[in-house]
């Protein structure tokens, strides 16, 4: 679809192009001049404006990007610590290897940055093709609820971490008291080492569930309809055409929403840190690996360690997307 | 269909019939499992006008006797409306900025099809945003510009130009070409029709993409955690210090917490269907 769409509209420029230079055209002198100049000298005109249009934009995220990621992947060679500025020597792997080598706090950070995505993402978006196939069809108050979701998406994520605090405060949050009038024992949540992170992983869906739910019905609103209609004709039911025709055609929209997701919530910080406090816990119990870092860097000021965690982190999130986009068969943003 | 014989619309007309009973029925289960989403903030909204010891009593709900005490005190403290004020600036002025920047940037991309140039920029949404604190917080010490509004400034440019950007293209992408070819026949040159015809048209979509990068930088905390200083901290560092030194007082931080939350559901209410497209752009092309 999306090529056809291009080549009609590259067609249309074309035919509006000649138009411009046919005979009978009194234009302006612009008109004039790419006349006289002639295509090439066109497309040369447009190729300059185009690099002065993106200019700004690549300046700046280049050198808010380029160099400091050269920058931290320098310092991660070197025994840096205490201030950025001062004297410091390369020590080659060493960083690295150290890094590696920690059984204490970098694989269990590594572990739990990736049960707190897979788990989270994996509910989010098992979550929110229910929602989105439930909003599939219009129904009244369509726009009230597609509100109360978009809500908790835009939400300050440290007012959201101070909200469930209180609600899952173990003797004064509604939570438990709710789980009391159905009979169920109270929970530590937050409080526990052991509950810290499945909670922060309810709390990570309750905020994202929404947003997998708009990306998903904003795919499901772009599938053909016939396809479902045949598989109706043919007497597939509901789940058969949920299965076979609908779930195949939303794949792409699936891997780019779990792309997008996946790599917020490696990224996650505003809430643990909100909830925790800065060292993910009194037993590191939600550190994951930003968390780690972040603890590295700011309390700690080991910058060449730091940098060297970083840089794996990078290359682990970049691993993460190409893998998933790979799965995904598909080219998309 | 008027011609066709009472045989034939008479069962449409009763699936018809069961098939709006079902949309209904559907609807009613979509606004249960919204409410149960929304239910939480309810709850911060109502505990910011209950006393401190209602709101940490499970079984005092929804109907109490409101009391605006909680805001009074954070008014009379006056710390929180001073990081307003200051997330307000940062705010307006990095988006602004990121939108001088993005939007052309966009146009590019969309109008060219620049797709791996437009992607390289991208890369700002995968980079952990710590990995580059460091080297940043270098940078600005040796300028002397740490704690100013200007680091905060460009930080939150570092997520709403990318996010902008993506926004744009494909808003750009999906407006019909014909109407700046049209005007370049007429005699406007490229950057003319980007100018008045584009860039017009585009308004709708810049907003969009605009409030969003508003919404992102109103919320974020880490950049204004490392770089600003006690008089130029954004709300969420505010609300975040309310805790260690207020963590008794729930009624103040749920106020103060509804508080900044306000603009956003605001936000929410006015431009949602906007916003809905701006969140989901990109999401569903290939």
């Amino acid at each position: 679809m999306p090529t056809s769409k291009t080549a009609e509209a590259a067609g249309a420029r074309e035919a509006a192009r000649t138009a411009g230079h046919g005979p009978g055209r009194t234009g302006g002198r612009g008109a004039r001049a790419s006349r006289e100049r002639g295509p090439r000298t066109f497309e040369q005109a447009n190729r300059r404006l185009k690099w002065a249009m993106l200019a700004p934009a690549l300046v700046f995220v280049g050198s808010m990007i380029v160099f400091p990621l050269v920058f931290t992947l320098n310092l991660s060679f070197t025994d840096a610590f205490g201030a950025v500025n001062a004297d410091r020597n390369y020590v080659g792997f060493q960083n690295f290897t150290d890094a590696i080598e920690d059984s204490r706090r970098f694989w269990p950070a590594v572990q739990r940055t990736v049960v707190f995505t897979i788990g989270a993402v994996l509910v989010e978006t098992v979550l929110g093709l229910a929602l989105a196939m439930l909003m599939r069809k219009a129904f009244r108050g369509m726009r009230w609820v597609r509100t109360l979701l978009i809500i908790p998406l835009l939400t300050t994520p440290v007012a959201i971490g101070i909200l469930w605090l209180l609600i899952l405060d173990p003797t004064n949050g509604i939570a438990n008291h709710l789980l009391d009038s159905v009979g169920l024992p109270p929970q530590e949540f937050l409080g526990s080492v052991s509950q810290s992170l499945p909670t922060l992983m309810f709390i990570d869906v309750w905020q994202w569930t929404p947003m997998m739910t708009l990306l998903l019905l904003a795919g499901l609103s772009t599938l053909p309809e016939e396809p479902e209609e045949a598989a109706r004709v043919d007497g597939a039911n509901g789940w058969q055409r949920f299965r076979h025709v609908i779930l195949p055609m939303l794949i792409p929209t699936l891997a780019t929403a779990l792309v997008l997701r996946a790599v917020d919530a490696l990224k996650t910080f505003d809430i643990l840190y909100a909830t925790k406090g800065p060292g993910g816990g009194s037993d590191f119990e939600v550190e994951t690996l930003n968390v780690y870092a972040y603890g590295l860097t700011f309390d700690y000021q080991e910058y060449g360690l730091a940098s060297a965690v970083l840089v794996l982190f990078t290359l682990f999130i970049i691993a993460v997307v190409v893998l998933l986009r790979r799965r995904a068969g598909r080219k998309s943003a | 269909m008027s011609a066709a014989s009472p045989t034939r619309t008479a069962p449409q007309r009763v699936r018809s019939r069961g098939r709006r009973k079902l949309s209904w029925l559907r609807g009613v289960a979509v606004t249960l499992v919204s409410l149960v989403f929304a239910l939480p903030l309810v709850w911060m909204f109502a505990a910011a006008f209950k006393t401190n010891v209602q709101v940490t009593d499970p079984s005092v709900g929804l109907v109490f006797s409101p009391t605006l005490d909680n805001f009074r005190n954070i008014v009379e403290d006056g710390e929180i409306f001073r990081s307003m004020l200051n997330s307000l600036i940062v705010g307006v002025v990095s988006t602004a900025l990121s939108a001088v920047i993005a939007v052309p940037a966009a146009w590019a991309v969309g109008r060219f099809l620049m797709h791996r140039t437009g992607s390289l920029v991208l890369v700002a949404r995968i980079v952990p945003a710590i990995s580059l604190l460091v080297p940043w917080y270098y940078l600005f010490a040796q300028l002397g510009l740490v704690g100013s509004y200007t680091v905060l400034v460009l930080s939150h440019m570092f997520v709403s130009v990318p996010l902008i950007l993506w926004i744009m293209i494909g808003f750009f992408e999906s407006l019909p070409i014909e109407l700046e070819e049209a005007a370049r026949t007429d005699g406007l040159s490229a950057f003319g029709a980007f100018w008045r015809i584009a860039l017009p048209l585009a308004a709708p979509g810049t907003a969009t993409a605009a409030l969003l990068a508003f919404v992102s930088s109103w919320n974020n905390f880490m950049f204004a955690l490392i770089f600003a200083d006690e008089d130029t901290q954004t709300v969420p560092v505010t609300l975040f210090n309310f805790i260690s030194y207020a963590s008794t007082d729930w009624g103040g931080l749920m106020a103060a917490a509804s508080l900044i939350t306000v603009p956003v559901v605001i936000a929410a209410l006015i431009g949602q269907k906007y916003l809905v497209a701006g969140l989901t752009a990109g999401a569903t092309k290939g």
